[in-house]
Formats: structure tokens, C-alpha cells, sequence
């Protein structure tokens, strides 16, 4: 692709220049502060989840997270997530595109409403759901009448989460197509492309990457989200406890050591997590450095 | 060439989303149609009951519920799976009334269940009166929990007034065991100062001024009390009292019986619109039944809970100690009245605590 343009991306760390005219020992504190800070409420907290996880052996720590109700929290957590991830995807393609590459009225009311989820507390958004499918809610009548579970079943689970996530993909790809302009796309549709094509062949390669990304974060929320899933849950055991209400629910029963290994697992997800970020990012910079 | 690749890329993450998806939806249908075959089989449909329920009886439901399955299974052949939720008692309630599709209810005082009856209208407003005792299996007290050899000498609700003392209760306005603890004080210093409600009120006053953490749940509470060790003394009910020993280690704490306390009653009921819904009348009521069997009072005592059953009561006798009881109705004038007096926004609690 000849004459491609360095693309800036907000999410790719850039290389910063070495050195800096402070004296060493100013560097020296600063690095030392940033490790103990990290050391201190970072790694302690998650070596001590795995050390009393397996504080009761391994037999306990394997029966924790095989139990039939662990499982189904597992699962119902996993669904949740494949739910929300491509919906969210789409959602946050469509949000992006129309944002950035059209003009219309009312677009700064639009960004703030997809920013929303962030401001607003998630057990508000659980109880706006409960507000409007609960049984006196807006439609709750007519749901049971239709026999219709929403709220206190796995769709109020999903929308719930879906709500409190769908930022994450069009915040990640919003500055980014800004920056690009619209000069690619116009370039494809003079030269005779459809706008199925210039999708698929020129926007969609420019924020692969961002898009990933933002998956990526929204995934990670998803897994842990527990505020809005709380309230919109029920809490019925191997029913519509998602994990971490699981883990809290163990907690409670003085479970500790079964609580600690489901969250061990969680910890496991969040890393892996992190690993395909980072891999991410590596790629995207080895890509751009090669196509510059 | 490479637009290619990264298309496909995609393209292959989806498919393998919606085919891990379609996975588990096929799973749970293939699922279904095996339960289905099952029905087949035997005389009757297997049913799901759901039970809500608050915080602490939750080990008491686990064992109950497996003895109950069984016997049902017995009695009638048919298959009944028994599904728990628990948290705190205002909490569900509130839960039930906005479409959580209970069975059964087994909360923590008869003001939330009351609530459900009037504000939701699934079951009847006399819903009392349809099981024995108050529609009671099973009561409790309260009592206090201290550290092991009583290092601050608590002995009586007047102790927990003393200045050097540090009190965990929850919050009456979330938790319906605090309120339980809330009224019982309240008796105590009724009793002491003859009903004078100026002194019961200083006598409150002072008492929740000595509370360090006033937490949203009985359950958060001992948490507070039991793992963060904050606090001299818990005022728990007596089966999380004996819950926390039994599970925590009896060389750490110690119970100490008060010498007025209430009688707690925490009621049971089918929620009728609900069962009627799902066909689970029949067994529902059947489930409740089965708590006042002796196996059932067998199983409340074995978790801590004082059986209605004398002989029961009697066999666990080493277990209960008898303590002077003031109840909800005679003392207080019913659920409705002291929800009223004492808890709702500008009730006696507002007046006493302030944070």
C-alpha cells in the first residue's frame, strides 16, 4: 500500500525520547517510589489472593472451582461476555463511523450520551433496568403476562452488562478515525468502490488494531463487572450468579479459601487478558514501524 | 494482500464467538430434550421451586432442601430441584416485589413479606395466619457474641453503653436482623426505666453512639466483627453467633446471653401468584409443611435455630438456654407499628442515631 500515511495511534505507546536533563537521583526516586507503590498495591494484593486460595491445599482449591455452582457461574460469565463483545463491537463501529466520518446535527449530544455508562454509577443502571422490566416497571405487566423473564433471568444479566461496557469500543476508535480524516475513504469511493468496499478494505485495516483493543477492554469489564449485575441478578445459586457474585457469596459463607481460588481464576482471566493487550499492541507497533 | 488476512482474521473471531455461543445454546436445548425424556419416563414433571431467603440460613436451606427433595421424591415419585438466593432480608423482598420469581419466601420478619402482599399483591394480606405459629418453623434470639474470656466483662445490655465498649450492629434501616437487635435494647431499657421514653431514648442514644461499623447486613456485620476483628461485642443472632464459632474456631469467641431478649420470628410463605404461575403450588406448600415435621425442626436446630417441636427444643436444650423473651406483637404492637414508630424516615431511629 503505497503512500500510506504514519498513522498516530492513541493507544500504541510512542517511543520517547531517552534522557532527560534530570540528575540521577531524581530518576533514581521516582523509579523507586513507581515499584513500591506497585509492589505495594498491586502485585501483594495478587500474590495474596493466590497464596490463600491455595491456603487449604489443592484438593480445596480444585473442588472450588468445580463445583457445579462454580461452574455455572464460569459459564453464565463466559456467555456474558461472548454476548457483549460483538454487540458491542458492532455498536461501536456504527457509533464511530457515524461520528466521524458524517456531519449532522446533534453529534456532540451523541458522543456525551455513549459516554454516559461511564458517569453513571452501575447500580443505577442495574435499577434502570429493574425500573423498566421489573414486574411494576414500564413493561412489566406485559412480560409476565408473555411469560417473559428478563430482570432476575440471564438477558437482564446481558443487557445490564452491555450497557456499562458499550463505551469502551467507540471511545477507542473515535480519536482515532478523527485523526484520520476521511481522505482514504473519499479516495476509495472517486476511484469507484462501493461503500461496502471502502468499509471493508480501507476503514476497517486502519483501526484493526483499536478496535482489537477496545474488544479487549470491554471484555475485561465484562468479566468482572459486578455493581449493575448485582442488582439486576437475583443471586439464584447456578442460576444468575455471574463470578464475581460467586466469589462474594463465598465469601460470605466463610468460604474464604474457595472464594480466594474462583477469584484466582479471575485474576488468571484478567492477566491472560492483559498478555493479548500487550501482544496487541507489539504487533500494531511492529506493523507501523514496517509499513512506514 | 494483507487487508485479506486481517479481514479473515476477523471473520474467523466471530465465527468462533457465535460458534462457542451456539455451543452452549445447543447444549442447554440438547439439555432440555434430555430432561424431557426423563418426564417420559416418570409419572411426574420434574419442578423447580425458588426460595428466597436472607442472609444467615443459608447452610440451613442447603441440608434442608436435599431432605426435602428426597422425601417429596418418595412421597410422589416426582423430581424436585430446590433453588436458594439470599441476601439481605429487605433486599429480597424488595427483589420479590420487582419480578423475582419466588415460590417460596423465607425472609427474616414479617414487615417484608407484608410489604410484598401490599405493594406486588402475589399473596394474600392474611398470609400469616396460614401456617402454624405465626407461620414460624423455627425462631431465634439475639444475643451478643465477645471475644474469647470476655477481656471488656459484657454481661447485659447496659454494659454495651459503657464508654470503653465498641459495638457492631448493622443498619435497621437495611437489615432486618438489626432491627430485631434494635428492639430488644429497646426492651431492655423499656424494662429498666419503666417506659419512660425520654431515658429508653438516651439509654439508644448512647448505645449507637458505641457503634464503630454500622454495616448494611447482618452477615456484613459478623464479617466486620469475626475477620476484620473490629469491635468488643456483636449483637448477631444466636444461630450466626453459633455459626461464627463453629466455623471460625470456639477459642476465639464466646456467647453471652443477655438478660431480656426478643423473640425472633422469622416467617415462611408461598407466594401464591408465583407457584400458581409455575404450576409449583402443590409442592410448595409441601415444602413449607415440611419444616414443622420433626426432621425439619431436627434440621433447624442442628443450624442453630430454636424449633417450635418441644421435644426437639428439648433434646437441644444444652443448646438454647432459656432467656426472657418480649415478642414483636405483644411488646411492640405488631410488625406494621414498629416498622413505623421505630424505623421508617423520621422514626425513633432517626432521632437517636446520629452518625
Amino acid at each position: 500500500m503505497a503512500g500510506n500515511v504514519p498513522i498516530q495511534f492513541s493507544t500504541v505507546p510512542q517511543k520517547q525520547p531517552a534522557g532527560t536533563s534530570d540528575p540521577k537521583w531524581v530518576q533514581w526516586l521516582l523509579i523507586t517510589i513507581a515499584l513500591a507503590f506497585l509492589g505495594l498495591f498491586l502485585f501483594l494484593p495478587l500474590i495474596t489472593v493466590f497464596i490463600q486460595a491455595f491456603a487449604k491445599g489443592v484438593n480445596v482449591y480444585i473442588e472450588a472451582i468445580t463445583n457445579p455452582e462454580a461452574l455455572s457461574a464460569i459459564k453464565l460469565t463466559i456467555l456474558v461476555a461472548l454476548i457483549a463483545i460483538p454487540l458491542n463491537a458492532i455498536f461501536g463501529i456504527a457509533s464511530a463511523w457515524a461520528i466521524t466520518k458524517f456531519q449532522f446535527r446533534g453529534k456532540n449530544i451523541l458522543i456525551t450520551l455513549i459516554d454516559l455508562p461511564f458517569a453513571v454509577s452501575p447500580v443505577i443502571a442495574g435499577l434502570v433496568f429493574i425500573l423498566l422490566f421489573g414486574s411494576r416497571g414500564l413493561f412489566g405487566e406485559w412480560l409476565f403476562d408473555n411469560d417473559i423473564k428478563i430482570v432476575f433471568a440471564v438477558p437482564g444479566i446481558v443487557l445490564a452488562t452491555i450497557f456499562v461496557t458499550f463505551p469502551f469500543v467507540s471511545r477507542e476508535l473515535i480519536p482515532l478515525m478523527q485523526a484520520q480524516g476521511t481522505a482514504e475513504e473519499e479516495a476509495s469511493i472517486t476511484l469507484g468502490a462501493s461503500g461496502w468496499k471502502t468499509f471493508w478494505y480501507v476503514t476497517l485495516p486502519n483501526i484493526k488494531w483499536a478496535l482489537l483493543y477496545g474488544m479487549i477492554l470491554c471484555n475485561a469489564r465484562a468479566i468482572g463487572e459486578f455493581g449493575a449485575v448485582s442488582v439486576v441478578s437475583g443471586h439464584i445459586r447456578g442460576l444468575t450468579n455471574t463470578m464475581p457474585l460467586h466469589i462474594e457469596i463465598l465469601y460470605g459463607e466463610y468460604q474464604f479459601a474457595a472464594a480466594f481460588a474462583v477469584a484466582s481464576l479471575m485474576s488468571l482471566m484478567a492477566i491472560f487478558t492483559l498478555i493479548i493487550k500487550s501482544f496487541l499492541e507489539w504487533k500494531a507497533k511492529k506493523q507501523i514501524s514496517t509499513e512506514i | 494482500m494483507k487487508t485479506k488476512k486481517v479481514v479473515g482474521l476477523f471473520i474467523a473471531i466471530f465465527m468462533v464467538l457465535f460458534a462457542v455461543v451456539g455451543c452452549s445454546q445447543q447444549e442447554s436445548s440438547s439439555k432440555d430434550e434430555k430432561e424431557n425424556k426423563e418426564n417420559a419416563a416418570s409419572s411426574k414433571e420434574p419442578v423447580e421451586l425458588l426460595n428466597v431467603s436472607y442472609d444467615p440460613t443459608r447452610e440451613l436451606y442447603q441440608e434442608f432442601n436435599k431432605e426435602f427433595a428426597s422425601y417429596w421424591k418418595e412421597e410422589t415419585g416426582q423430581e424436585v430441584t430446590i433453588q436458594q438466593s439470599h441476601g439481605g432480608s429487605g433486599k429480597q423482598g424488595r427483589a420479590v416485589i420487582d419480578g423475582l420469581e419466588a415460590d417460596v419466601v423465607t425472609l427474616a420478619l414479617a414487615y417484608d413479606i407484608d410489604e410484598i402482599a401490599n405493594k406486588a399483591g402475589i399473596l394474600s394480606t392474611d398470609w400469616q395466619k396460614r401456617l402454624e405459629d405465626n407461620s414460624t418453623p423455627y425462631t431465634s434470639t439475639i444475643v451478643f457474641l465477645v471475644r474469647k474470656g470476655n477481656p471488656k466483662n459484657i454481661q447485659d445490655w447496659d454494659d454495651l453503653i459503657r464508654e470503653d465498649v465498641s459495638v457492631i450492629t448493622p443498619n435497621p434501616k437495611t437489615s432486618g436482623g438489626a432491627r430485631w437487635n434494635y428492639l430488644a435494647a429497646w426492651a431492655y431499657a423499656s424494662k429498666q426505666f419503666n417506659g419512660e421514653e425520654d431515658k429508653i431514648k438516651d439509654f439508644m442514644k448512647s448505645l449507637y453512639k458505641n457503634v464503630e461499623v454500622l454495616d448494611s447486613g447482618a452477615r456484613d456485620s459478623t464479617n466486620t466483627f469475626v475477620q476484620r476483628e473490629i469491635g468488643d461485642v456483636l449483637i448477631a443472632w444466636e444461630n450466626e453467633a453459633f455459626l461464627s464459632i463453629n466455623e471460625l474456631g470456639e477459642d476465639k469467641f464466646e456467647i453471652v446471653n443477655p438478660s431480656i431478649s426478643i423473640l425472633a420470628e422469622p416467617p415462611v410463605a408461598v407466594v401464591d401468584k408465583n407457584a400458581e404461575k409455575k404450576g409449583t403450588t402443590e409442592v410448595a406448600e409441601a415444602y413449607l409443611k415440611y419444616l414443622y415435621t420433626e426432621k425439619g425442626q431436627e434440621i433447624a436446630a442442628k443450624n442453630y435455630y430454636r424449633p417450635r417441636n418441644q421435644e426437639v427444643l428439648k433434646k437441644y436444650a444444652d443448646q438454647f438456654p432459656e432467656i426472657e423473651f418480649v415478642t414483636v406483637d405483644e411488646d411492640f404492637g405488631g410488625w406494621q407499628k414498629a416498622q413505623e414508630t421505630h424505623f421508617n424516615d423520621g422514626g425513633t431511629f432517626d432521632e437517636i442515631y446520629l452518625p
